[in-house]
């Protein structure tokens, strides 16, 4: 097809690393099942408590505060759902309202949905217009809420970052737990939950050069646990069934991998954002950037062109080799644009309009230049079609 | 990767990657008849453009703020209808138009609507511009659902959207409610529009 591909869509998933790659091919004559105690089960055991150390040292834990789970996905559900199964071991610590904010992933938004059908109560924050989670609204409203507040790290659409630390220190200061999901910043930022003082961290392995279907969710000791999956006493009894061995062997290795590569990449990173957006502005009018100019993450641009639609210009970058996503409704199958960019205050047809370019390790200059080369193209040729389009192109 | 097939058919990336009889500059076309269906806030927008001689349909042309799938299916329209009596283009409909494309998934239907909706437009335009405003048959929207306030157009539209069912229906435009009288019509109308839309699909 194509001469050549970039692949810039790094927040929906990464390849793995080639030290990940070698780990997995190591262990996948590593049969034995991790609770046995015989020679075999002990072999697996020592790889997976290896990866629990490696997380836990990376998010300055302890590493029985390390829960493997299949996904981070899984991770949120667990989180929200120990606050309001409504049992008193599982709310002992006092309260089952919840507070999140408009910008999560459907992991946390469509649970809380689900568990204000069964009676909680829960709240959802707003955001300013790049995407910062609205803490004087949270302030306020724990004077009268109590349970856990669930606020993202960093989103996945605009990749704003949130204040955490603020978040987590005016829950605590209400006697509610807090939450973080931070699967898109795990492995992009530094993340210390002593410093954040978090309960509870969700991360996930794909999104950092790691296997599919591997995630940990961080629980700090003496905080209540009710497990989502139960049946089994892996994990110290809060997830049942017999460990993914190698999805954690991968996890481990790619943990081990971001501590060495972070920094520089970041670094890295942020010069390559700043190309893209000044070349992107330069050569096409009537672009619009989202989320936060400076509190947002290094590898993620979401910018919206005037008159352009989404799923168009998607299609016309992957004739042309380049891999990325857009927030518009003819994308997702349904008819309503990201709820994200919604929830900035954007206007509805710059939703539909929007592209978004996350890179990783293996983005390069070359692939920067590309981007700038093919995306001018594509957005003039769908405006010279455009009903919605009238400036000079 | 480069021997995974494509998202869609070939047809509709051949139409999407090429697409056909694009307007260039309106007032130089200047069209006879000229319909614009759909809002950018919706995600699509459409401008149909004919130019007609002797009853038929010499040249059509179009804009979109739209889809790939919108693109290609507009594209598709546009070499369809040009030849053909206006009688006939008027009975163009989406199913048509996805047949010759080599089929749409079934959630993308409904961005390949607008394209024949914005050419009946043209078409009333013209007659109502030439002297025969008695042929406009420009499709008012019924209310169907009293109680509820819900048209045919909203019917259609919730058949678009995926319902099939009875409840589907309801679930998506609230009808028959309240009192219920509506059914026995919606549920024409909901046989009426799945057939139409989707009857001739050739995936």
């Amino acid at each position: 097809m194509q001469e050549r591909t970039v692949y810039l869509d790094h927040n929906a998933t990464t390849p793995l690393h080639p030290a990940v790659q070698q780990a997995l091919t190591e262990a996948f004559a590593l049969f034995g099942n991790p609770s046995s105690m015989h020679s075999f089960g002990r072999a697996a055991r020592a790889r997976v408590e290896e990866s629990r150390a490696t997380v836990a040292r990376f998010l300055n834990a302890a590493p029985e505060e390390i829960i493997f789970v299949g996904s981070g996905s899984e991770a949120n559900n667990t989180v929200l759902s120990l606050v309001s199964c409504g049992t008193k071991l599982c709310a002992r610590h006092g309260g089952s309202d919840i507070i999140t904010t408009a910008i999560e992933h459907p992991a946390v938004l469509e649970t809380t949905t689900c568990l204000r059908d069964r009676g909680a109560n829960v709240e959802i924050l707003p955001v300013d217009g790049h995407g910062r989670a609205d803490l004087d609204r949270l302030a306020a409203l724990l004077k009268t809420r109590k349970g856990i507040v669930s606020v993202m790290a960093a989103n996945n659409e605009i990749g704003t970052i949130q204040d955490i630390a603020a978040a987590a220190k005016l829950a605590h200061a209400h006697g509610s737990l807090f939450h973080t999901d931070a699967v898109q910043a795990f492995g992009k930022i530094p993340l210390d939950v002593r410093a954040l003082g978090v309960d509870f961290l969700t991360l996930s392995a794909h999104k950092i050069y790691g296997p599919k279907g591997v995630g940990a969710l961080y629980s700090r000791k003496g905080i209540p646990f009710c497990p989502l999956i139960r049946g089994g006493h892996q994990e110290a009894g809060r997830r049942a069934g017999t460990e993914n061995t190698l999805g954690i062997i991968g996890l481990g290795a790619a943990v081990a991998q971001r501590e060495r590569e972070m920094t520089a990449e970041h670094t890295r990173l942020l010069a390559f954002k700043q190309r893209l957006r000044d070349g992107l502005a330069a050569r096409i009018p009537d672009t619009r950037f989202n989320g936060h100019p400076t509190e947002a993450l290094a590898n993620t641009l979401n910018v919206s062109f005037l008159g352009a639609e989404g799923e168009a210009i998607l299609l016309y970058l992957d004739l042309a080799g380049i891999a990325a996503s857009t927030g518009s409704a003819c994308a997702s199958g349904s008819l309503d644009p990201s709820h994200v960019l919604l929830a900035t205050g954007i206007p509805i047809e710059c939703a539909h309009g929007s592209l978004r370019l996350s890179m990783g390790r293996d983005t390069t200059d070359a692939d920067i230049d590309y981007v700038l080369e093919v995306l001018p193209q594509v957005i003039s040729r769908l405006r010279r079609m455009s009903t919605a389009y009238h400036g000079s192109n | 990767m480069t021997d995974t097939a494509w998202v869609y058919t070939q047809n509709v990336k051949d139409h999407f990657m090429n697409p056909r009889n694009i307007l260039d500059d309106e007032a130089t076309f200047a069209p006879d008849g000229r319909g614009e269906v759909g809002n950018i806030k919706c995600g699509d927008q459409m401008l149909v453009v004919i130019k007609v001689a002797d009853g038929k349909i010499t040249d059509c042309r179009w804009k979109t703020y739209g889809c790939a799938s919108a693109i290609a299916s507009t594209s598709m329209l546009s070499e369809m209808v040009k030849g053909m009596p206006l009688d006939a283009a008027y009975q163009v409909r989406p199913a048509d138009i996805t047949a010759k494309l080599g089929g749409l998934p079934e959630h993308k239907i409904h961005c390949s609507v607008l394209g024949d909706k914005a050419l009946r437009a043209a078409i009333d335009n013209y007659y109502a511009t030439h002297g025969q405003p008695d042929k406009v048959k420009q499709e008012a929207a019924r209310v169907i659902c009293q109680c509820m306030n819900v048209t045919d157009a909203e019917i259609e539209h919730a058949v678009l959207d995926g319902a099939r069912t009875w409840l589907e229906l309801q679930e998506r435009t609230k009808l028959g409610t309240v009192c219920g009288n509506c059914k026995g019509e919606a549920e024409k109308l909901l046989a009426l529009y799945t057939n139409q839309h989707f009857s001739c699909q050739h995936q």
